[in-house]
């Protein structure tokens, strides 16, 4: 099941990330994990949101360049060597990572959002090996 | 269509009568203006010296600085009394510089600008709305004359308030514009945000550009958010010599035509002051011999050009001039490397990824220059990989063209600041 990750680029300068957080906040868009990387002068801040269509609209209102990326949130238990061997499945299969990031929610699973390569692959590994993916929906809380 | 019968005299035709109202205004301001006529007496210069339009050469220029020294009407020829107008430059950069038009100059302006606006393409038929600001600058003014003496109905909207702007565009059905360029796709890239679509919803059939230079790829930027249909000419002039109506394209887009039975134009080495030989590149030099309040004699416009007199398919004969490359003042040295400001325009404008507005800021680091230039990304995209391509790609295109390593700041749209007038895109930090 793939999950829609609202991608934002940020310039690296003082309180840009407030200000980005702020139109969230003043559009009423709850935020469930994110990511920031970033390089000297500008950095992509990923987010799952509970209302992506949501919070792309108030951003480009905002005037930011911001995107809809399909990711996947991978359900993973609480313990040692499981998020090793998700891995190890997905790289047996030939499929990249590009990037990923935890996304905690309070239960007794964890999960990772994932970008891979191919979603579509990605997608039929995930079915085949009974790996749980889940969408930004059934996480909002 | 072709407005004056000046503008295809045979060249032989044309200089003749050139040079009679050259000696005319040389002989005029020798007795009127005695800041003149000392300054000829020092190069030991008199009227009748001029024989030939050669012998131009031969008299002192002026500049920018001699208006000032003479603030505010020391230059002038005639009273103030047979003024009828009075404009003044901004003067950011010291006194203002006053200009003064007689009743005749009044009707030469008129004439200049009624010409450049036919060869780009105006007629009676037009909707003429002018986004120049209306008040001490003579763009508007100009402008103004000139079209409601083609018969175009003028709508004097100024600037400002481009929602307004588009407003009058849409419910008066505007077919000409007249705008700087940089303003003429802010008013496109507002349109677009209010969810009109320029090339559909609005009827611009021409767009008459001045104040700003016009580089090839706004030409290009302006077809594609206007239309490819819309006749976009580019037109020059200066208050000091007469406010617009100096130069303009005609269709052919071949350069711009000098009004030349009013103005005797010059290329020289501005370093040394010699004066170069058609299409050399250097600065354009203007004496205005139709001229009653303020006949400037050779007067340094510091805009870097080059002159051709070959004919023009559009049947002129009148000499044309290119788009200048850009200011004798704007040009940034920048590590011994000269840097026109026009050329890192047409680099940010031919990258696809990256939006029309731009800033320039140089530095000084230690010893050495720094050049960074932050321009606004106008592409979605989750990947770092895809953003270091366009930084990279726009860093390479302007290594090629300045011959200069450059910084290139991406920045989010709608970040740097937008000009209804004149631009300020370029931050010198080197003075300080």
């Amino acid at each position: 099941m793939l999950a829609k990750q609202l991608s934002v680029f940020i310039e690296n300068r003082k309180g840009r990330l407030g200000e980005l957080l702020d139109v969230l906040k003043e559009s009423g868009v709850n935020i469930l994990s994110l990511s920031l990387a970033d390089t000297m002068e500008y950095g992509l801040l990923r987010l799952i949101v509970d209302d992506p269509q949501k919070g792309k609209e108030s951003m480009t209102a905002a005037g930011c360049s911001c995107m809809l990326t399909e990711v996947f949130i991978v359900k993973i238990p609480h313990s040692p060597g499981s998020l090793q061997k998700i891995l190890k499945t997905i790289a047996d299969e030939e499929i990249g990572v590009e990037y990923m990031y935890g996304l905690s929610y309070g239960g007794d699973e964890a999960c990772i959002v994932v970008k891979t390569s191919d979603s579509a692959r990605a997608e039929e590994v995930f079915t085949k090996h009974g790996i749980e993916t889940t969408s930004h929906c059934k996480l909002a809380f | 269509m072709i407005w004056s019968k000046e503008e295809s005299l045979p060249r032989t035709e044309l200089e003749a009568l050139q040079l009679a109202r050259l000696q005319e205004t040389v002989a005029r301001v020798y007795e009127k203006v005695p800041y003149y006529r000392a300054k000829m007496d020092a190069a030991g210069i008199k009227p009748q010296d001029v024989q030939s339009l050669a012998d131009l050469a031969k008299l002192p220029f002026t500049t920018k600085q001699d208006m000032r020294d003479t603030y505010p009407f020391g230059l002038f020829a005639v009273p103030k009394d047979e003024l009828l107008r009075i404009h003044a430059s901004s003067g950011t950069t010291g006194k203002p510089t006053v200009v003064g038009y007689t009743r005749g100059d009044m009707e030469t302006w008129t004439d200049c600008v009624a010409r450049i606006a036919c060869m780009g393409g105006a007629t009676a038929k037009d909707v003429a709305q002018i986004c120049f600001g209306y008040g001490m600058f003579t763009g508007a003014f100009g402008l103004h004359y000139g079209l409601e003496k083609i018969g175009a109905a003028i709508v004097p909207s100024s600037t400002g308030n481009s929602e307004k702007q588009l407003m009058y565009m849409k419910d008066f059905e505007t077919t000409l514009l007249v705008a700087t360029p940089s303003y003429a796709l802010r008013l496109a890239e507002v349109a677009r945000e209010n969810g009109i679509n320029p090339k559909t919803d609005l009827h611009i059939k021409t767009a008459l550009v001045g104040s700003e230079l016009l580089t090839d790829a706004m030409r290009e930027e302006m077809h594609a958010v206007w239309g490819k249909d819309v006749n976009i000419t580019s037109n020059y002039g200066m208050s000091e010599l007469m406010g617009p109506g100096v130069s303009g394209e005609c269709l052919e887009h071949c350069g711009m035509h000098i009004n030349e039975d009013y103005f005797i134009p010059e290329i020289i080495d501005s370093e040394t002051g010699e004066v170069l030989p058609a299409g050399e590149k250097g600065e354009l030099v203007i004496t205005c011999i139709k001229k009653e309040g303020l006949p400037l004699i050779r007067y340094r416009t510091k805009d870097v050009t080059r002159l051709f007199y070959e004919p023009c398919a559009c049947g002129r004969t009148t000499c044309r001039m290119e788009n200048p490359s850009g200011r004798s003042d704007d040009m940034l040295k920048i590590r011994g490397v000269n840097v026109f400001p026009g050329q890192i325009e047409e680099v940010v404008l031919s990258v696809e990824e990256l939006g029309p507005h731009y800033e320039i800021i140089v530095e000084r680091e230690g010893y050495t220059d720094k050049l960074t230039v932050r321009v606004e990304l106008n592409k979605e995209t989750d990947s770092f990989a895809e953003l270091q391509r366009i930084e990279a790609f726009t860093k390479n295109k302007l290594k090629v063209i300045l011959g200069l390593d450059a910084k290139v700041r991406l920045e989010s749209p709608n970040t740097l600041q937008r000009f209804e007038g004149k631009a300020k895109r370029i931050k010198d930090l080197r003075k300080q």
